[in-house]
């Protein structure tokens, strides 16, 4: 085995090693317990004093969404003002402009959904005010959003019956407090060590080796890059993302950036098993995501070590793999470890061009955010797999020959239509949208706008529908990452997409939320003989057929016109 | 089991005729449009219609040939077809079996009683409240309640069960069902039902379908579906500026197969016929459900309280035991015992004389002998010898009060030997001879055979089992335990079944009895599954939400089965039915995709013949699965009580695995013949 399979190996290995105690602590915080930082409790008294909220106020799940829409919806405001003026605040020493209204709007919306969709470029689209105020503030508070939602419908099986999920605004003050905000402040420090700058100075300029003077940008960009990837949110500070040397300086910055990625979802799985109880459950669970993306991290690494079939045929040694829109000093493997793992974990950011990623790694990427459950973004990845388990407990609850249940509650019409509306949603929206694009570039490519459909895209036939499918693939799961080679900045991709992140947001947290609370109103019904186990290995296989058969009979045809074609054209 | 006394074949030709009949008139929209999966097929086909007349009409080619289309359009309507037959098949199924049970009780004489007047009319004339009355020899004409009398009644018309039963008014047991006979005595019988609103009837138009409602669970798995339909119309739909992305043509006829090769036709052509045949096994084991969703319950029950007798025990005692008093020699009482049996058809009379003869007593009636039989008033039975010697057996306060009114009285050891036995859970019989106790004979319950298997089969399914009887807290464990139930209630009074029933449900458990008597009727109601027995009062009856035909108490293990059945075989027909959609995608892309993007082709894992062809074969598996899986649909899936895991891992494997695997085998297969054609 290479010395680079070996690395991405203990990469994933150090990330479980990490996330098992970061799961229990996450536990004890909201439970309540003690913990190391209970030195952060002044800070929270003070926030809840000066908004005015009882953090023990139980709340019911509407009292519980209500309150998580109106603080997203009151931040959505404060973003997009700060963005479409930016240009009057200080902390602009590059000089950068305001953003237009419908970019701002996207942006915003981008960041407020966690999902960090980029149609600007970090380093001329921004200002140091705004990356600080809105970029970075958004990247913590949308994190901690998805946290704290998870921690309501972890409440809901908590108690046998019960009507409170507990206090949101509770839950979200303590993620930031007791866990991005500790794990950044790590994070950003290993990274300036390494050479991510940390500096308000604007552009510096050097000269190169041939003589060429070029401008660099730099920032206080350290403490962002952190927040990017612990909370999922992937953004970058500068346009071409983990890719930049700045913010991913070497393999170490890469290994801690990549642990980074998937620590706090897999932490939050196992923070099921302490908090509820149930560890079997949790390792079910993490089991049934690990089994999937292990495989499509192997895919990727397989294919894009392997090099690409076009240049072996010109006869040229590919050592190093399929090297186009990589890193040199990150490598083919880390790079497809780290595609799986942005792809999953809804981050978004990137160390290499999915652009550039061979057919079928392409594919698996988007495969990846289709499914959006394996781990998945902080909180959100649950909140999804969620839904997957109310679908595969109703299938196999009728298999045995009982009216199905979980967690001692039973799943009935109501339960089921949430969940098949949400399942239902996705695929309305990534082939909704696609299609309505697709059919621009097919019948209007000339139509009068700003950038016209025929020149969206980049590459002509498979390669340019996967672009677009890849676009609201990413936007519908909060990914955030790009195909690029979409000339996305503009009217019709800044609206569309920021209608799919709209929906693809919080339809899928309203839903599991409603379940949950709809659930834990019910009677609870003690576990007996005849109940099945939704913590067994069989359980967990039904649960994984359910996610390959939904997503597959969901989204083949796509696939198929995109990387598929594609894929047995090259090989 | 009586399951197999009104076994009807699965395709009987009248039924089969007449459900194919049915299946045309239920292509009715507004019938359709109860099962949205199916309602999607038939505008499917509307569409399908509407092309081909298009074609015909105008001469247009860019759809493909006229004969293509016409054969998809056929196609997709025997697929409709096989869906309203399977639902017809079992309707038709559910109804024959309710015909011929109400056959028994149709137009028969019956003799009114109008102001002490008796006129003969006949059965249908008679209304709800009316009076009739019954004696030895009349079919009961309609379900009534005893207000005056006492009889012997034959129900194996009803039951089978050849046994004759005491009815009585003014009891637990007062209730008459049409079509039965009077055997003895004469009674005045109160109609409780007006003509067409007896249970049976009401079970006829469930099964009908005309007041057939939905079960929750079959609602949410119709949404499920509906969903999973939602999402192949998505697929459908964006598929047409995909493919114009593409540069290919995509015909109608190519939409509307892959549309409806995807969408689960299977388990919505087989939905509503799965439900309807649950409620014809439960016919079919002479229960009536009063709704299907009461047939659905019983599969999720968690707790069953069962009454000892004739459940647990077998009903008739047998005699154990002979206890000889007043230094009586023991072979002269087994003689005496035996003799006073020997006319006794009861068990328990038969079990004496066997008991005798292992004993090597061997009782010979003398010439002349006359044979007094038991009745209802006197509780006693015997027989009067030539020599003018009367010898009786009876329950102890029978044979009591009978010496005490001839002046003797009942010797101390006697009494004694009595309690003893009842002590012990024993029944003791007391024998005298002219009018003198001569000993006791002890019988005993008799757990029945295989009901220890029985409940370890329900502990496996998780389902609790609770005995209850109103002996002794002593004798209650001693059954209790040779028998493996659960838990018991000793000493039960009514109103301990109800405080137990709610007890349980306050966990959560759902709980199933049965029950016969007027005060069994709040406990009835009150269980999640209460099963009345026919014989029982009107009040019962009303109260539970099944009737037992057969009076049998262990109907109710069958019962749950038969709900868990329903439950599988939804559940895995639907998966089935998702299944194979991997398979279909895989016949039917590749096919659209042919001219433009050749290397699409490399999905053509089944390497179908044509692009014409692999349509065909999809839709053309598509359709005939219906009927194939139509004997399993009406069966059942064989329920397995071997554990929830195991069950799901069992049936994840038969019908998940095989639903990817069966459909490329079929659809390969059917390729190979169309192949020859196109």
């Amino acid at each position: 085995m290479s010395g680079e399979i070996i690395a991405i190996i203990s990469i994933f290995l150090v990330t479980l090693i990490l996330a098992w105690p970061l799961g229990k602590y996450i536990s004890k915080v909201f439970r309540g317990e003690r913990t190391l930082t209970d030195f952060m409790s002044p800070l929270e008294r003070f926030i809840f004093r000066f908004s005015g909220i009882n953090p023990n106020e139980p709340m019911s799940w509407k009292q519980f969404l209500k309150a998580m829409l109106t603080v997203n919806a009151l931040w959505l405001f404060y973003a997009m003002g700060l963005l479409i003026y930016q240009d009057r605040f200080p902390l602009n020493p590059d000089g950068n402009a305001a953003q237009t209204p419908d970019l701002a709007f996207n942006t915003a919306i981008s960041f407020l959904v966690n999902c960090n969709l980029q149609h600007y470029s970090g380093e001329s689209g921004l200002t140091y005010f705004t990356q600080l105020f809105v970029i970075t503030f958004l990247q913590f508070v949308s994190a901690a959003t998805g946290i704290a939602c998870l921690i309501g419908l972890f409440n809901g099986f908590r108690e046998r019956t019960t009507n409170n999920l507990g206090n949101f605004w509770n839950y979200l003050v303590l993620s930031v407090t007791r866990i991005l905000l500790p794990l950044s402040i790590v994070v950003a420090v290993i990274l300036v060590f390494n050479g991510t700058p940390s500096s308000f100075a604007g552009k510096d300029t050097i000269t190169t080796l041939q003589g060429d003077t070029v401008q660099v940008s730099r920032g206080p960009a350290a403490g962002m890059i952190a927040i990017k990837q612990l909370g999922t949110n992937g953004g970058g500070w500068f346009g071409v993302n983990s890719a930049h040397p700045l913010e991913n300086p070497n393999y170490l910055t890469n290994a801690v950036e990549t642990i980074s990625i998937l620590l706090i979802p897999i932490a939050l799985i196992f923070s099921l098993g302490f908090y509820l109880q149930r560890r079997k459950l949790a390792v079910m669970i993490f089991g049934v995501m690990s089994v999937l993306f292990i495989l499509f991290t192997a895919i990727n690494t397989w294919y894009e070590t392997k090099g690409n079939p076009a240049i072996d045929r010109l006869g040229i040694a590919q050592l190093q793999g399929s090297m186009e829109g990589k890193e040199v000093r990150i490598g083919a493997a880390a790079t497809a470890l780290w595609s799986v793992a942005t792809t999953s974990t809804s981050n978004g950011s990137v160390n290499g061009m999915h652009d550039s990623l061979t057919p079928i790694s392409g594919g698996v990427v988007i495969l990846d955010m289709m499914i959006n459950a394996l781990y998945g973004g902080v909180g959100v990845g649950l909140l999804n797999f969620f839904i997957f388990i109310v679908i595969a407990v109703f299938l196999s609850g009728l298999m045995v020959g009982r009216t199905p249940e979980f967690m001692g509650h039973k799943v009935e019409a109501r339960e089921v239509k949430i969940a098949a509306l949400i399942t239902l949603l996705s695929a309305f929206l990534i082939k909704g949208f696609t299609a309505l694009a697709a059919y621009m570039v097919a019948h209007h490519p000339e139509i009068a706008w700003s950038v016209k459909p025929g020149a969206w895209l980049n590459n002509p036939s498979f390669h340019g529908f996967s672009e677009m499918l890849y676009e609201f693939t990413s936007s519908n799961a909060n990914n955030g990452s790009g195909f690029e080679g979409l000339a996305d900045n503009n009217i019709f991709w800044n609206v569309t997409t920021g209608i799919v992140l709209i929906l693809g947001r919080y339809l899928p947290i309203i839903g599991p939320i409603a379940i949950v609370g709809l659930l834990a109103n019910k009677k609870f019904i003690p576990e007996s003989p005849g109940t099945l186990r939704t913590d067994s290995i069989t359980f967990g296989v039904m649960t994984l057929a359910v996610i390959i058969i939904v997503t597959a009979l969901s989204y083949l045809p796509a696939l198929a016109l995109g990387p598929l074609a594609e894929y047995f054209s090259l090989y | 089991m009586s399951s197999s006394k009104r076994k009807i074949p699965l395709f009987e030709p009248r039924l089969v005729r007449t459900a194919l009949q049915q299946s045309f008139i239920k292509l009715h929209p507004v019938k359709m449009f109860r099962n949205p999966v199916m309602f999607s097929v038939e505008i499917a086909t509307a569409i399908m219609l509407a092309v081909v007349l298009y074609q015909m009409s105008t001469g247009e080619k860019s759809q493909g040939g006229v004969w293509y289309n016409t054969l998809v359009f056929a196609i997709l309507l025997i697929t409709v077809l096989f869906a309203n037959f399977a639902e017809a098949l079992a309707e038709a199924r559910g109804k024959a079996q309710a015909e011929s049970l109400r056959k028994t009780r149709e137009e028969t004489p019956a003799k009114k009683l109008t102001g002490g007047k008796v006129n003969r009319v006949s059965s249908s004339q008679l209304l709800l409240g009316d009076l009739f009355v019954c004696e030895a020899g009349d079919v009961i004409p309609m379900d009534g309640e005893i207000i005056d009398g006492i009889a012997t009644i034959d129900e194996s018309a009803i039951t089978g069960e050849s046994a004759p039963v005491i009815r009585e008014s003014g009891g637990d047991k007062s209730s008459v069902t049409g079509g039965t006979k009077v055997l003895s005595d004469r009674i005045v019988v109160k109609v409780t039902t007006a003509p067409g609103e007896t249970f049976l009837d009401k079970m006829i138009a469930l099964v009908e379908g005309a007041s057939r409602q939905k079960t929750p669970n079959e609602i949410a798995l119709t949404i499920l579906l509906a969903a999973f339909t939602l999402i192949f119309v998505i697929v459908c739909v964006t598929l047409k500026p995909f493919a114009d992305y593409a540069k290919t043509p995509i015909t109608i006829a190519a939409f509307v197969s892959l549309f409806v090769c995807l969408i689960p036709t299977t388990i919505g052509g087989l939905l509503s016929a799965i439900g309807i045949a649950g409620m014809d096994r439960a016919l079919g084991a002479n229960v009536i459900a009063k709704s299907g969703k009461a047939v659905e319950t019983a599969g999720d029950v968690d707790v069953l309280l069962l009454d000892k007798t004739g459940t647990i025990t077998i009903g008739n005692r047998k005699a154990t035991n002979f206890f000889p008093v007043n230094g009586m020699p023991e072979n002269k009482f087994i003689e005496l015992s035996a003799l006073s049996s020997l006319s006794d058809d009861t068990p328990e009379g038969k079990s004496i004389v066997e008991l005798a003869q292992q004993k090597g007593v061997q009782a010979i009636a003398e010439k002349g002998t006359r044979f007094v039989p038991f009745t209802a008033e006197t509780r006693s039975s015997g027989v009067d010898t030539p020599s003018g010697s009367n010898i009786r057996k009876g329950a102890f306060d029978a044979i009591s009060n009978m010496i005490k009114a001839s002046g003797n009285t009942v010797p101390q050891p006697a009494a004694e030997t009595v309690q003893r036995i009842a002590a012990n859970g024993g029944t003791p019989l007391v024998v005298s001879l002219n009018n003198e106790v001569k000993g006791v004979i002890e019988l005993q319950d008799i757990v029945k055979p295989g009901i220890q298997e029985r409940f370890h089969r329900l502990r496996k399914m998780g389902v609790k089992t609770v005995m209850v009887t109103g002996d002794n807290p002593l004798t209650a464990k001693y059954i209790a335990n040779v028998s493996g139930v659960d838990d018991f209630i000793a000493e039960a009074k009514p109103e301990d079944k109800m405080h137990y029933i709610r007890q349980e449900q306050a966990n959560g458990k759902l709980v199933a009895m049965m029950g016969d008597g007027t005060n069994d009727a709040p406990a009835l109601a009150q269980a999640d599954v209460g099963v009345a027995m026919n014989s029982g009062t009107q009040a019962a009856k009303e109260a539970g939400n099944m009737v037992d035909l057969d009076n049998d108490p262990t109907k109710l293990i069958e019962v749950v089965e038969i709900g868990k059945q329903l439950l599988i075989t939804r559940g895995t027909l639907t998966t089935f039915s998702i299944a194979n959609d991997v398979a279909k995608y895989f016949a039917i892309v590749p096919a659209l995709f042919i001219s433009s993007i050749p290397a699409l082709q490399a999905l053509n894992i089944m390497h179908l013949k044509s692009p014409e062809s692999a349509i065909l074969s999809a839709i053309i598996f598509n359709a005939i699965i219906i009927p194939i899986l139509i004997p399993l649909a009406l069966k059942g899936v064989q329920y397995r009580p071997i554990g929830a895991s195991a069950l799901l891992r069992r049936n994840l494997f038969v019908y998940g695995l095989g639903g990817i695997i069966v459909p490329f085998i079929g659809i390969k297969l059917i390729d190979l013949l169309v192949g020859l054609f196109v």
